[in-house]
């Protein structure tokens, strides 16, 4: 990984820069560790602990989403999919089946997979500009589905009734219903997900899907299999939006139909391109700063989009790599100057 | 006995095949002006269901103001293409030379400001739209009747159709378009404009949507959220008939009209899952669509 940040920050000025912004060499085997204790003091700097809680499953959502668009390359609009299969499956297999609400949470993730296996499998054969479009298309499919399928789903009035207010854990039983628990519980699968990913990107096979970002072409001369990375980084991707979308069923009680919604979908690609797509922390600081965007404008606006799209599009002309990955880009320019 | 029922089937059949036509003809008018822009700019227009949404509301308002709905025909889309240009030449133009990706994710944004820019000027509830007088009514096709209204939507974006094409393949503006969509560097040293070009080719996109927005505009419900519930619906429709091909567009687009109603007599709760459906299959079948070319390219 080392090595991998140091070609990156090594490229010559002037050629077509990366998305990605330089890492800063030997922090990446801290960044999970460092990223939680972050998290950690989030409830003490946030107005609300429900916030707080919603920064944690929306950056979770907005990492996963990341992995496929700022390390792979691939501009996925459809995101929500695999967000709201996350978190139907798991309150239809509490509310519907009275399973273990962790069993449910496995359900949902494995389901949210499998669909990402389905919708990459028939996405990753379009090629460019395409793919954003057909993985939009592909998860309206999925929107009109549960609308339909209203007995299941509870159509447009969303998936109720499946309240889970107390989780057992062998001997000890966690009140969810407590939100320091509640955020601590969140906050256990956000980090057994980030410690995944650090080791995920670590890997041989993270050095592959950031090669087929840099350049495809190349990176299937030199012989790696581009469609099955691809795809594997596609699946990767919907498990952890999944496991997102379950956590965000405990927390809410509820999963509304819009959680299936192309709105979600874009939340994923604001989230993550405000706080610095295929940057480790990025997504979580682009969660952050959308989600508290959010809170404070709709207390004197209900059009708060409108502040939402206009911060989006200066992002777009002017700081394309994000807040994060603009910080990062800094930190390592003042060291090479040094 | 049995005759009887085959014939009232196949009236049935017609109907429902003609209002699939008059509904793919609203998909080829979106479908069009996606094709247009990218073939040009190689640009995924991401807020075209919003401009086409921006389209009926421009609509309404010139109606409102002259009670004319030929008046609202004509100078919504005018209007809408007006904010196209502006659109273009400040916000897509400086991001010439970045990552295809950028213009995609822009336009995305735009989606947002339109949509909450629409609610605060006309408010968040629907509105309706009422089809024409001298446009509501029936008429007798020999084998039915038919909604006028219908019947007109499919003469007006038939005419488009045939305007469009003269305009492309027998005009000398037409040869400049279609030589700058296959090579703007070669266009540029022949001493033409392309950066105008692209900005009146973008205007003409945006035109088409809001047309086709206010076509729309009488047969289906007008509120804010209507331009993102059409985006996928007009993705759909583009990725069947291949990226960048205007006759692709075409047959696409009634192709999937079609499909639509036809699956809403048998199984109306499929209709909307109908189309994305048949993209997944022809996906499968040919990922560069019906028309496409393999990888990029007009």
């Amino acid at each position: 990984m080392q090595t991998l940040d140091q070609t990156v920050v090594d490229a010559p000025p002037g050629a077509v820069k990366p998305r990605r912004a330089p890492g800063v060499a030997g922090f990446s085997r801290w960044r999970a560790p460092l990223s939680i204790l972050a998290l950690l003091t989030l409830p003490f700097l946030l107005p609300s602990q429900a916030l707080a809680v919603n920064v944690l499953i929306y950056g979770l959502y907005a990492v996963g989403y990341n992995l496929l668009y700022g390390y792979t390359g691939l501009l996925s609009f459809g995101h929500a999919a695999f967000f709201g299969t996350g978190a139907y499956v798991t309150g239809i297999a509490i509310g519907a089946y009275g399973l273990h609400p962790l069993l449910a949470m496995g359900l949902g993730t494995v389901a949210a997979s499998a669909l990402a296996l389905t919708v990459g499998a028939v996405s990753i054969r379009s090629r460019g500009i395409y793919f954003a479009m057909v993985t939009l298309a592909l998860a309206q499919l999925v929107y009109y589905a549960a609308l339909q399928a209203s007995s299941w789903t509870g159509g447009e009035n969303g998936l109720r009734g499946f309240t889970v207010s107390r989780i057992g854990l062998g001997p000890v039983s966690l009140d969810i219903l407590d939100p320091q628990v509640k955020y601590l519980f969140v906050l256990a699968f956000v980090g057994a997900a980030l410690a995944l990913i650090s080791r995920i990107l670590a890997s041989p096979f993270g050095a592959a899907i950031e090669a087929i970002r840099e350049n495809e072409t190349r990176a299937r001369a030199c012989g790696f299999d581009v469609e099955r990375s691809k795809l594997l980084a596609f699946v990767l991707s919907g498990l952890f939006c999944g496991l997102s979308g379950a956590l965000s069923a405990i927390h809410l009680s509820i999963v509304p139909l819009d959680s299936l919604a192309y709105h979600t979908s874009g939340m994923a690609v604001v989230m993550t391109l405000v706080g610095g797509a295929g940057t480790f922390f990025g997504p979580f600081v682009g969660a952050l700063v959308v989600l508290v965007l959010e809170d404070v404008f709709s207390l004197w606006t209900p059009h708060w989009q409108l502040a939402l799209g206009t911060v989006f599009i200066l992002f777009v002309l002017f700081l394309p790599r994000g807040l994060w990955g603009s910080a990062l880009e800094r930190l390592s320019f003042r060291r090479r100057q040094s | 006995m049995t005759s009887a029922f085959a014939a009232l089937d196949l009236e049935l059949i017609a109907m429902q095949l003609f209002s699939g036509v008059a509904l793919g003809a609203v998909f080829v008018m979106l479908a069009l002006g996606l094709s247009i822009i990218f073939g040009m700019l190689g640009i995924v227009n991401f807020a075209h269901g919003n401009f086409f949404m921006v389209g009926a509301y421009a609509g309404v308002f010139v109606m409102e103001r002259t009670g004319s709905f030929w008046a609202a025909l004509l100078v919504g889309p005018l209007m809408v293409g007006a904010l196209g240009l502006l659109v273009e030449r400040f916000l897509i133009r400086p991001l010439a030379g970045r990552s295809p990706d950028d213009p995609l994710l822009l336009t995305f944004g735009l989606g947002y400001v339109l949509v909450e820019g629409v609610r605060i000027l006309f408010g968040s509830d629907g509105l309706p739209f009422a089809t024409p007088e001298e446009l509501s009514g029936v008429a007798d096709l020999g084998i039915g009747y038919f909604p006028i209204y219908r019947l007109f939507v499919v003469g007006v974006v038939a005419l488009v159709l045939v305007v469009l094409w003269y305009g492309l393949e027998r005009t000398r503006l037409g040869l400049i378009v279609r030589a700058g969509a296959r090579d703007p560097e070669i266009l540029r040293v022949l001493g033409i404009d392309i950066q105008r070009l692209w900005l009146w080719v973008f205007g003409l996109g945006i035109a088409l949507a809001a047309l086709g927005g206010v076509l729309a505009a009488p047969m289906r419900s007008v509120n804010p959220e209507m331009g993102n519930v059409v985006l996928g619906e007009a993705f759909a429709v583009t990725v069947i008939g291949g990226m960048g091909s205007l006759m692709g567009s075409v047959v696409a687009g009634l192709l999937v009209g079609i499909v639509v109603s036809m699956t809403a007599l048998v199984a109306p709760e499929m209709a909307s899952i109908a189309m994305f459906a048949f993209m997944a299959l022809v996906l499968l079948i040919r990922p560069q669509g019906l028309f496409g070319k393999p990888g990029l390219g007009v």
